[in-house]
């Protein structure tokens, strides 16, 4: 470790102090920073990873101070890029020494929990310890001897009973206490002390060489020829030679091998755990009892099946009425904005089809977002969540996901937006970016129009209403199918490297708490509007302008002359339907259409079709309204409309062949089941791995997907004729 | 160099729910060796299986007072020892 220099001492004056919370997963950890600063906290992401800071002031006595809030770790290892951070962040690599630790300490699970203690006691750091679910531990009869356990760390202990805000005060007043002091944690684990001599020697001589490692480093590298620090001694044959020799002298003393480290520590994680906690267990806990049915072979999956159907029926149907009231609302508040911009064409639109449907089109997936954090952290917080992962691991797992990866891949069926922030369950950051990638593919339910439409238009006239039903499952299959095998390459090609091994704990059952429900679901509201929000409203504009210009009222009066001599006695309605279609042809998009006929030509798209497409990437539910100005139908077609069915089965080529076949729609369906158009979920894809590079993959392999599904359709259609 | 076992070697594909097991050696080279060890699935620690999912994995197992679930696969670093 190297010493405390000047300019870090410096730093300590000029800035608030650094009190960082850590601790093992599910250790209560993020509950008890939520009950310290309420919904004070500043969610970011730590530059240059994925890995999400959430920090808060906090005012302790007269002071100040920045808690930190950093990943779950269950040692100093790192394995994940979420625990590097962490581990960096506790060793001053990232926002400057820590001035203080809270360790948050679970009785439930003491000697594991025992086991980091001891790793950060190295760290030669202040360290205040919160015990928590004690409450636990009592109701099955133990007790935990917090004098003891003081005595026996040598730090200040604080029992914590998070939901009934025990023990909060006298935490803070520890912090307070212990801030900057100089007491230190029991750094006596029994190691050799012919070891312990080395580790000192030969961490000052680093010092002296500016070599940064902590003296954990240095024990490690005594003891294993193979670890992580290797790579830094490989440039220092000097300091190389000497650790070698170090290593034969302990070796000599059979004093060797990365486990006698481990070993030692659990020996005192043991001997501490025994001194302290007394259990008196008789019987199974209410949690063994509830376990009994809910991981149940039978029982257990029937309550699963329950429990997701809920989730997927409450995102998918209780959010559409929310949905349709903000839809409403932002479409009157449009038409109430219109009559004070008239007589402006272009700032008119610019205001109501650009700014305001945008807008619009961003908050209509609060009502998703919110209800299913609501389902997620009620489902984390009682302890459902890792039963139903425990469930479903091993059909997810062969495909090198996780049984977590089940909530937010059944959510992107509603929704892929809520799915892919949805993904933060798992811990694991390769599954959770395989989760992401595949998440888009799931059939959302902005797809459902198009499949509405096409079926009534050309599956259900043809073959009747069970082939429509089938040809609507079907759809929803697709993706699904097609995500396996993607997953499979992802983990081949894409995301190599080291896995970790699976690692679930199964909590004690508790009542969810409100304030961390509240916390959780306020947050990732906010952070979507706040993030993701801003790119779907630029998109917007930049839709809104490609669709809108170029155009001149000299045009438009033309459109409308041609149209009156063509049709003789047409209606001021019919008239302004013309105009519409006209415009949205001349305008860049429909330029654009007609310029990549040929591209879409092998899948028997025509220019109209491929407007539609383009138009419909931002977001795919456009296409319906797109499909209506271009057949002349007006941009207030919708998918029940039997007249846009009807525009499309009459729809021909100019030389009169029919322009949609059955293979054609079914080739326009799983093309708008395969293509990602829907900027608002590659804006979530952005926030959530805090790069483009995803989101344009993403959308790149989806993309050609669809295409050449689109083609190959046609292909197989034209062949069987 | 290594002797014959004497009886036939378990490995957690054959562990079932209520089964006590010994950790005799661990892989800590192997990434997962490491981790699990960490968690307490250290030389000599003996543990019960408490819960076998019902597609048979993954399994909770109780090891130093702690439940802690691992893919049978995933914890083959471990060479165990059946205990009852």
């Amino acid at each position: 470790m190297s010493p405390p220099t000047a300019s870090s001492a410096k730093t300590k004056i000029d800035h608030r102090p650094l009190v960082v919370v850590v601790g093992n997963p599910n250790s209560g950890k993020t509950s008890l920073f939520n009950a310290l600063t309420g919904s004070h906290q500043h969610v970011g992401n730590y530059p240059g990873v994925t890995v999400e800071r959430v920090g808060a002031t906090m005012r302790l006595g007269d002071r100040d101070v920045d808690l930190l809030d950093v990943p779950g770790l269950y040692s100093m290892t790192a394995n994940s890029e979420d625990e590097r951070v962490a581990i960096e962040v506790l060793r001053g690599r990232r926002e400057g020494r820590p001035d203080l630790l809270l360790y948050v300490l679970d009785a439930g699970n003491l000697e594991r929990n025992l086991y980091f203690f001891s790793q950060l006691a190295d760290l030669d750091l202040p360290v205040v310890v919160a015990l928590t679910m004690t409450d636990v531990v009592e109701k099955n009869g133990g007790r935990v001897d917090i004098e003891r356990l003081q005595g026996l760390l040598e730090v200040e202990v604080v029992r914590v009973v998070g939901h009934r805000r025990t023990g909060l005060a006298e935490l803070r007043e520890a912090l307070e206490r212990n801030l900057g002091g100089s007491r230190r944690p029991n750094r006596d684990f029994g190691f050799p002390t012919s070891l312990e001599a080395k580790v000192a020697s030969m961490a000052e001589r680093m010092a002296r060489i500016g070599v940064d490692a902590s003296k954990n480093e240095v024990r490690q590298a005594l003891l294993n020829p193979n670890s992580p620090f290797e790579e830094t001694l490989a440039e220092l044959p000097e300091l190389r030679r000497y650790v070698e020799d170090g290593r034969r002298e302990l070796a000599e003393q059979g004093i060797e091998g990365p486990a006698l480290d481990m070993e030692r520590r659990y020996d005192w994680c043991g001997m501490v755990s025994r001194a302290v906690l007394a259990k008196a267990r008789t019987g199974r806990t209410t949690t063994e009892k509830i376990d009994l049915v809910l991981t149940h072979r039978v029982f257990g999956l029937a309550v699963f099946v329950a429990v997701m159907y809920l989730v997927f029926q409450s995102i998918y149907t209780f959010a559409t009425p929310l949905m349709e009231l903000i839809d409403g609302a932002f479409g009157r508040a449009g038409e109430a904005v219109r009559p004070a911009l008239a007589g402006r064409p272009v700032l008119e639109s610019l205001v109501v089809d650009g700014l305001i449907t945008g807008v619009g089109s961003m908050v209509v997936f609060l009502p998703q977002i919110l209800i299913l954090f609501l389902f997620i952290s009620v489902l984390e917080g009682s302890g459902y969540l890792a039963r139903a992962a425990f469930l479903m691991d091993r059909l997810l797992g062969w495909a090198g996901l996780n049984g977590r990866a089940f909530i937010p891949l059944l959510s992107s069926f509603a929704c892929a937006v809520p799915g892919i922030m949805a993904a933060r369950v798992m811990p694991d950051p390769k599954s959770r970016l395989a989760t992401i990638l595949v998440a888009p593919l799931m059939s959302c339910s902005a797809r459902l129009p198009v499949y509405l439409v096409l079926i009534g238009a050309f599956i259900e006239p043809r073959f009747g209403p069970f082939w429509a039903g089938f040809a609507l499952f079907a759809m929803h299959l697709l993706g699904l199918a097609v995500a396996i095998p993607i997953i499979y390459l992802l983990n081949r090609k894409l995301l190599k490297g080291t896995r970790l091994p699976f690692v679930l704990e199964l909590p004690p059952y508790q009542w969810p708490k409100a304030r961390d429900v509240w916390i959780t679901v306020y947050f990732r509201g906010k952070l979507f509007l706040k993030t993701a929000g801003t790119i779907i409203v630029a998109l917007s504009l930049v839709i809104w302008a490609l669709s809108y210009f170029p155009r001149s009222d000299d045009e438009t009066r033309r459109y409308e002359r041609e149209f009156v001599a063509a049709n003789p006695g047409a209606g001021e309605a019919a008239i302004g339907r013309h105009v519409q279609a006209r415009q949205l042809e001349n305008s860049f998009l429909g330029r654009a259409g007609r310029t990549i006929e040929p591209v879409f030509a092998p899948a028997g798209f025509d220019w109209r079709i491929s407007t539609a497409i383009l138009s419909a990437f931002p977001a795919r539910e456009v296409v319906v309204s797109s499909l209506g100005i271009l057949f002349n139908l007006g941009s207030d077609t919708d998918e029940s409309s039997t007249d846009l069915r009807d525009a499309l089965a009459r729809a021909t080529w100019p030389d009169g062949r029919p322009l949609v076949t059955t293979w054609v729609a079914v080739g326009v369906m799983v093309f708008f089941a395969l293509c990602c158009q829907c900027m608002a979920t590659l804006a979530a894809i952005k926030r959530e791995t805090n790069t483009w590079k995803w989101p344009l993959f993403v959308f790149a392999y989806m993309s050609a997907l669809a295409y050449v599904a689109a083609v190959a359709i046609h292909r197989v259609g034209l062949w069987l004729g | 160099m290594e002797a014959i076992p004497l009886q036939p070697t378990f490995t957690f594909w054959d562990l079932k729910p209520g089964m006590k097991a010994r950790i005799v050696r661990s892989c800590s080279e192997c990434g997962h060796g490491l981790r699990l060890q960490e968690l307490g699935l250290t030389a000599g620690t003996v543990f019960e299986v408490t819960k076998v999912a019902p597609l048979n994995d993954p399994i909770e197992i109780c090891v130093r007072g702690s439940r802690l679930c691992v893919r049978r696969r995933e914890a083959l670093d471990l060479e165990i020892e059946i205990v009852e």
